[in-house]
């Protein structure tokens, strides 16, 4: 889920990065100097899970895991999705450099999202902590697919017929998100329940 | 896990000033980016070009990192030219394929090249490191930089750590399906990268603290910019403008 560089209009991408500054803005803000490493092996730990491929029917699709990023680290989402997409630009070509506002607002945002609608549910008991595990991978996935279709939309009508497909196309993948970003919730509600509150 | 394979390499490129690399990369996309038409994009391109011949990255590499992100701008063309309004080219039966939609499909893949080849000849030339120090000296926040330190100094200690459950899970037997017991497993595996990875920052906290950290770390190697980077600086800004004036 990642524009590449050249497509978006110069309008759609100042939009992003300026959303996306403030964001990582706020974030950094609210990361406590004790906080920094937790924040950033954790996200090393979610770059190494979006290199795993989950099958799909015929296909497969790579974890993307951001509802479960923001449930764990809040605001300081932002800040460090935009480091991985950065990383991910640089070294791979994935996404781009000038797109990378467009990109981290489109990710990050629902991350954050998903922090407030459910990282309170997670306490509650099993079922509860699964569906909110469920929902927040599931909708934090879509609302991303949705941002990006958006700047593209924004950027040419014509981009329309091909941002429904993609829309389309995200819904059995938000599927697999939820169900996986939900029993992650129940192992860690198992194993480290701290990591949750 | 092979990381930094174009920063491996001993062209000019890769030895000059970073600093000096971010801010031309800066301006040269900025260019790129609001650049309108054809020929100003294709302008951008033959820069990109130029400096890739310079910074000569692995070929394989090179090739397939540049397929790959063609793929969406392989898509963009199937999709733009039929539903671009716009004077018609070509009839193919009921579909119109629209002049200004294939001229918009060649502005975005040219600029799209353009952009992601300055990046690999001028950006992935250098180690990620050196580009965090450069970004230290151009003013981004230094706890991003310290986050991005260690996020990326874990990164290959996560990715073992990875493999290993991954080497246990298939030594018990585990074939990847579309079911409820692979998803259930994959999320294990994800939690236990997640845990595992809470756990090492607590202990690397505490061995942060014993050394001093009081929010920043002490730089040991200094960059100085040279003759070669102010001149390179100064061909590539005149070179855009030149672009600009020309189209």
């Amino acid at each position: 889920m990642h524009i590449s560089e050249g497509i978006l209009s110069p309008k759609i991408l100042l939009a992003g990065a300026v959303l996306s500054a403030g964001g990582v803005v706020l974030g950094l803000k609210k990361l406590k100097n004790e906080d920094i490493p937790k924040a950033a092996v954790l996200s090393s730990a979610f770059f190494v899970a979006s290199l795993i491929h989950v099958p799909l029917g015929p296909a497969s699709c790579h974890l993307v895991l951001n509802g479960l990023n923001g449930i764990l680290l809040g605001w300081t989402a932002f800040p460090c999705i935009l480091l991985s997409l950065a990383l991910q630009a640089v070294l791979f070509q994935f996404g781009g450099l000038t797109t990378i506002g467009v990109n981290s607002f489109s990710m990050a945002m629902p991350a954050v999202i998903s922090y407030y609608l459910f990282r309170t549910l997670t306490h509650k008991g099993k079922k509860l902590a699964f569906l909110a595990g469920f929902l927040a991978g599931s909708l934090a996935l879509l609302m991303a697919a949705l941002f990006v279709g958006l700047a593209l939309v924004e950027t040419e009508k014509s981009f329309s017929p091909m941002v429904g497909a993609f829309i389309l196309m995200n819904f059995p993948i938000s599927l697999v998100e939820g169900v996986i970003s939900g029993f992650v919730i129940l192992y860690l509600k198992k194993v480290k329940p701290e990591m949750l509150t | 896990m092979h990381l930094e394979e174009f920063a491996e390499g001993k062209s000019i490129l890769h030895n000059l000033d970073p600093r000096v690399k971010i801010i031309v990369f800066v301006v040269f996309s900025i260019f790129c980016v609001l650049a309108p038409g054809v020929k100003l994009p294709l302008f951008f391109l033959f820069y990109s070009l130029a400096l890739l011949f310079i910074a000569r990255p692995n070929t394989k590499a090179f090739i397939s990192r540049l397929a790959m992100a063609n793929l969406f701008i392989g898509i963009v063309w199937i999709f733009i030219p039929l539903s671009y309004k716009g004077n018609t080219y070509l009839a193919l039966g009921s579909m119109n394929v629209s002049q200004e939609g294939i001229q918009y499909a060649v502005s975005i893949t040219l600029k799209s090249n353009a952009v992601i080849i300055g990046t690999i000849a001028l950006i992935s030339t250098s180690s990620a490191f050196r580009l965090a120090h450069a970004m230290l000296h151009l003013k981004v926040p230094k706890k991003l930089i310290i986050l991005f330190f260690l996020f990326y100094r874990y990164i290959t200690v996560v990715h073992e750590e990875y493999l290993t459950i991954k080497r246990a899970i298939l030594l018990r037997g585990f074939v990847p399906r579309t079911d409820i017991h692979t998803y259930r497993t994959f999320a294990y595996m994800v939690g236990g990268l997640l845990i595992k990875s809470y756990e090492r920052a607590e202990e690397i906290y505490k061995a942060m603290l014993c050394r001093g950290f009081g929010g920043s770390f002490p730089l040991l190697d200094h960059f100085r910019m040279g003759h070669r980077d102010a001149l390179f600086l100064l061909l590539s800004i005149l070179t855009f403008f030149a672009f600009w004036m020309k189209s």
